[in-house]
């Protein structure tokens, strides 16, 4: 029925035009009919029309027959809107700007955030997968990994679990083939359990077994898509065929399909764990190097299985009490343990992203109050000639409505084309392959759109909902100020603005401020001009020191011979690029040292020339000599707050340490030669203590380059790149960067966070700029009599410039207060992502205060100086 | 020639004009005028048809589905728009027709006990 009604609605022009005709024809007959009774022609055709009366009449009547009155209404006032919207088109291409500025940002960070933080992980229920974590002994993480020990123990005593997987990621060298270059590729160990359990089915060929995953088992191993795409063409033949890695033979049994990208993009190949591991790693209770995932039993909750695996985890740890043995359990959702570390960045950008919508629509409200203004005469007239004021709320909705849907429109398209840039600039970031606009999103952004009108509408309607309409018409138009209420309540908007504003600033100037803290922390080395690469020696052809050894002394004469090398070195994880490793010690002057109890530092392997390229300071004693090799190799360097932290204020030098977690120790332990500057593991850490082994020992196979330039070191990847091909053809390089590439990645979160919202900011102080210019410019027309006279009496053109511009500051002084006192709280939300900032920084926000009061005066200048130019007779002649 | 002065059909009920006009197209398809002057000529000018609501009855009528409608050429090679009954206006005016009669019948009915 409401369809034929539209139908009908909509065809009233054609039903009409069909009529006109039907009501001709009548009237012709009528005429023959006449003609044939024997009037004459003129007399024929008047008697005809006299009786059939009103042919308009007869039109009316269908065409109100086919009306729907609501309907009707909207289309009109629609019309009106647009048309009223297209005579002054620039303010209607400002306030639609504007507005899509506002609910673009919004909706592309909320696609963001619903596809990353909202939407449920794409396994089979993912609702009853959860993580399970230890708590790390000495209680600085939360979520810390897993021993395969523990893992065990797990696995018998959860019972609200119904199935529980365990897996570590690692890298591996990929041999080349038919012509390919070898790689060096991330790659992840599972229980052969883990795919089944989430549910991933292989897209060609099987997935593991039980019988896959031991250690005796046949080497097999799974690719995912985009390793089979890039490297393998899509060949459904490579499924049953052998592949090198770390130069052992791996059968491939399948490829997964093209969705699963877990645990991150760069994973490229599955292996089952225990067969890659060795049993001794899988059943220890104090290396931690694994994750665990496992599948609630329905109707369990997470809380139930935490429980049962702390219970389990205190009983292990009673049985084995050592300090690396860790004491407690945690746990959290699969989603929440994949986007935990977006959250934080997330909800902050989404929070600014809030507050420019905010201020996109206050800007549009204070447009529409300017308008709303300068058509108070007609408003007036209106409301005398009967207009009531639901009339008058529903037009100017309606326009709000019009402006609205534009700028909802042209912001989808911002918002689409912001997200595609997000995805292309952090690819690496959790779950950004899952990235959609969806329904959920269109749906947000209608809603948003909808507040957006109904907010910029009503503001300016709040001046004709209360009191009398008919007032302007009884003003005199030599008034020498109009809109009183207006004007405060333009006031009122534009602090409001400022206050956001300055909220956004001090935000943006606490995450600038710490990202350039963070950016020039002081790794401890050089760290200009180093290039550096990472390789490891595989097993299979190195699986004697001697050879390991033979490598590293035959590969550091060739790179310090490379022209525009000042100096290289090799150790096995460079300052800033990650923890490496650690081992349990114990000093051999000093067993009673902290009750007897194991102690744990970072350890590296160095070669003697390592610490002066990279210009890492010797502090006491001396360097490895280059004779210290293999089971020469008896040294150790400390780090400072090694030596700080073990020794106090004695010398280190000449003690021994005796190291736990070793092939080969000699048996008086280790004896401390000297003492180096720290250095960061990484940018966000503080200094913790480390030892440096000679690399030349022959147990080191994980290495990494740094190689020191006067000039342009980049020019020094590819020769790099050749003496180790020349050393060995088939061993792959990865991270090829320099030094300043590779602390620009570490901090990349933090520079993306600060950037992304110090662009907001700006756009809102560029809004809060503009709004203070129109309010003032519109001020100043108000008030062109009544400044006219003033001039006209002899105020000097200096006084009134001062006059205005301390009238136009006044909402900018009042919002830059709220606004402090607002980033007083809002700064405490992101004190989590600060580094080396206090949040409550006093100069800072004295920064923010200068930087807005200029843009305000500059801002307010112009109307001000328009005001004092103004001619008094001009000004007193137009009205 | 003299108008006599009638009562026009707009006096009379909405639905009853439809009844005529359904009656009258039982005996095929007409136009507007035809029927109007049919129903005028057949009440010997009693019932006089004012276009005015002829068509919005016609119209009323295709919209309920009583009546279909299709543009030809008239006795007089005019175009015209003519009308015809559909089977499910057939029904609807048996159905009309009987509703008329038990009017009719009752307001007989206290017509003549009020003349007691």
């Amino acid at each position: 029925m409401r369809m034929m009604n539209l139908k009908r609605f909509f065809s009233r022009p054609a039903v009409d035009a069909e009529l006109a005709q039907e009501l001709e024809a009548h009237l012709q007959h009528e005429v023959d009919d006449n003609l044939a009774r024997g009037m004459n022609k003129d007399e024929a055709v008047r008697r005809a029309r006299v009786k059939l009366g009103s042919v308009r009449r007869v039109r009316e009547t269908v065409w109100e027959k086919n009306s729907m009155e609501w309907l009707e209404t909207v289309l009109r006032d629609l019309r009106y809107s647009i048309r009223t919207l297209s005579r002054t088109p620039g303010f209607t291409v400002t306030a639609v700007l504007v507005m899509a500025l506002g609910i673009g940002t919004n909706v592309g960070l909320f696609t963001v955030v619903r596809s990353v933080l909202l939407k449920p992980l794409p396994f089979r229920e993912a609702d009853r997968l959860i993580q399970l974590y230890e708590k790390s002994p000495n209680g600085a993480r939360e979520y810390n990994y897993i021993a395969g020990g523990m893992y065990a123990a797990w696995k018998k005593a959860a019972s609200s679990v119904e199935q529980m997987a365990i897996y570590g990621t690692d890298s591996i060298n990929l041999s080349g083939t038919g012509g390919q270059l070898p790689e060096k590729i991330r790659y992840a160990e599972c229980s052969w359990n883990l795919l089944p359990m989430l549910g991933v089915v292989p897209e060609v060929g099987r997935s593991f077994v039980e019988a896959d995953d031991r250690r005796e088992a046949a080497a097999t191993v799974m690719l995912t898509h985009s390793l089979w795409v890039r490297r393998y063409a899509s060949n459904r033949e490579i499924v049953g065929q052998t592949i090198l890695l770390n130069a052992k033979p791996y059968t491939v049994i399948g490829i997964l399909p093209a969705w699963f990208e877990y645990p991150d993009t760069q994973t490229q190949l599955w292996a089952p764990i225990y067969h890659e591991q060795s049993s001794e790693m899988m059943q220890s209770v104090e290396m931690h190097n694994f994750f665990v995932v496992a599948r609630l039993r329905p109707g369990a909750t997470l809380a139930q299985a935490l429980s049962q695996a702390d219970t389990a985890e205190k009983q292990v740890h009673a049985a084995h009490p050592t300090p690396s043995t860790a004491n407690g359990a945690s746990a959290r959702t699969l989603l929440d343990g994949v986007v935990h570390d977006a959250k934080a960045t997330l909800y902050t950008l989404m929070g600014a992203t809030s507050c420019v919508l905010l201020i996109a629509c206050l800007n549009v409200a204070n447009l529409l109050v300017a308008r709303s203004a300068s058509r108070r005469k007609e408003t007036s007239v209106r409301a005398a000639l009967g207009g009531s004021r639901w009339r008058l709320l529903r037009e100017q909705l309606t326009e709000s409505a019009v402006l609205a849907t534009a700028g909802g429109g042209l912001g989808l398209l911002f918002a689409w084309l912001g997200t595609h840039w997000l995805v292309q600039a952090r690819p690496e970031m959790a779950r950004a392959n899952a990235i959609h606009m969806d329904g959920i999103v269109l749906v947000f952004g209608v809603g948003v759109v909808a507040g957006c009108g109904l907010l910029a509408g009503l503001i300016p309607s709040l001046s004709f909902l209360r009191g009398p309409l008919l007032e302007s018409l009884q003003d005199s138009s030599r008034a020498a100020s109009a809109g009183h209420g207006r004007v405060r309540l333009r006031r009122a908007l534009l602090a409001a603005e400022v206050g956001l504003t300055v909220m956004l600033l001090t935000c943006a100037g606490l995450l600038l401020k710490s990202y350039n803290h963070l950016r020039s922390t002081d790794l401890g080395c050089a760290t200009q001009n180093v290039m550096t690469m990472r390789f490891a020696l595989p097993h299979a052809r190195y699986n004697t020191g001697v050879k390991v050894a033979a490598f590293y002394e035959q590969l550091l004469p060739r790179l310090r011979a490379l022209p525009g090398v000042k100096a290289a070195g090799v150790v096995t994880t460079l300052p800033g690029q990650g923890y490496g490793g650690d081992s349990r010690f114990m000093l051999a002057e000093h067993p009673d040292f902290a009750g007897g109890v194991v102690q744990d530092a970072i350890v590296r392997g160095a070669d003697p020339g390592y610490f002066s390229a990279l210009q890492i300071p010797l502090l006491n004693g001396r360097f490895f000599e280059d004779h210290e090799r293999l089971t020469d190799a008896r040294s150790v360097i400390v780090s400072k707050s090694f030596a700080r932290q073990y020794f106090g204020d004695d010398t280190p030098l000449g003690k021994h340490i005796l190291i736990k977690d070793f092939a080969s120790v000699p048996p008086e332990g280790f004896e401390v030669v000297g003492v180096v500057g720290d250095t960061l593991w990484a940018l966000t850490e503080q200094d913790k203590a480390m030892m440096y082994f000679p690399l030349y020992s022959g147990g080191w196979t994980n290495a990494s380059i740094g190689v020191r330039s006067d000039g342009d070191v980049t020019s020094l990847a590819l020769p790099i790149q050749k003496v180790l091909g020349e050393l060995d053809p088939d061993l792959p390089v990865s991270d090829v960067l320099t030094m300043d590439q590779s602390i620009g990645r570490s901090t990349m979160d933090a520079s993306f966070t600060s950037s992304l919202v110090l662009a907001f900011a700006i756009i809102a102080l560029m809004l809060a700029a503009v709004g203070l210019y129109g309010v003032l410019s519109y001020i100043v027309t108000q008030r062109t009599s009544e400044i006219g006279i003033r001039i006209a009496l002899g105020a000097q053109r200096g006084a009134v410039l001062r006059l205005i511009l301390s009238d136009g500051l006044q909402p900018a002084w009042l919002g830059l207060l709220f606004g402090l006192v607002g980033s007083g709280f809002a700064v405490q939300l992101i004190r989590t992502m600060l580094y080396g900032t206090r949040a409550l920084d006093w100069v800072l926000f004295a920064e923010v205060g200068l930087v807005l009061s200029f843009v305000a005066a500059v801002a307010c200048a112009i109307p001000a100086w328009k005001a004092s130019r103004i001619d008094p007779m001009e000004a007193l002649r137009t009205e | 020639m003299m108008e006599t002065k009638r009562p026009a059909t707009g006096e009379m009920l909405q639905g009853t004009l439809d009844m005529l006009i359904l009656r009258t197209l039982v005996m095929g398809k007409a136009h507007g005028h035809t029927i109007a002057r049919v129903i005028e000529n057949t009440s010997d000018d009693v019932l006089q048809v004012e276009q005015g609501s002829l068509y919005p009855a016609l119209h009323r009528l295709e919209d309920r589905g009583w009546v279909n409608s299709s543009w030809g050429l008239s006795e007089n090679n005019r175009k015209a728009k003519f009308y015809e009954l559909t089977a499910a206006g057939g029904k609807q005016l048996v159905a009309e027709r009987k509703r008329w009669q038990e009017v009719v019948a009752a307001i007989g009915r206290v017509l003549d006990q009020a003349a007691e």
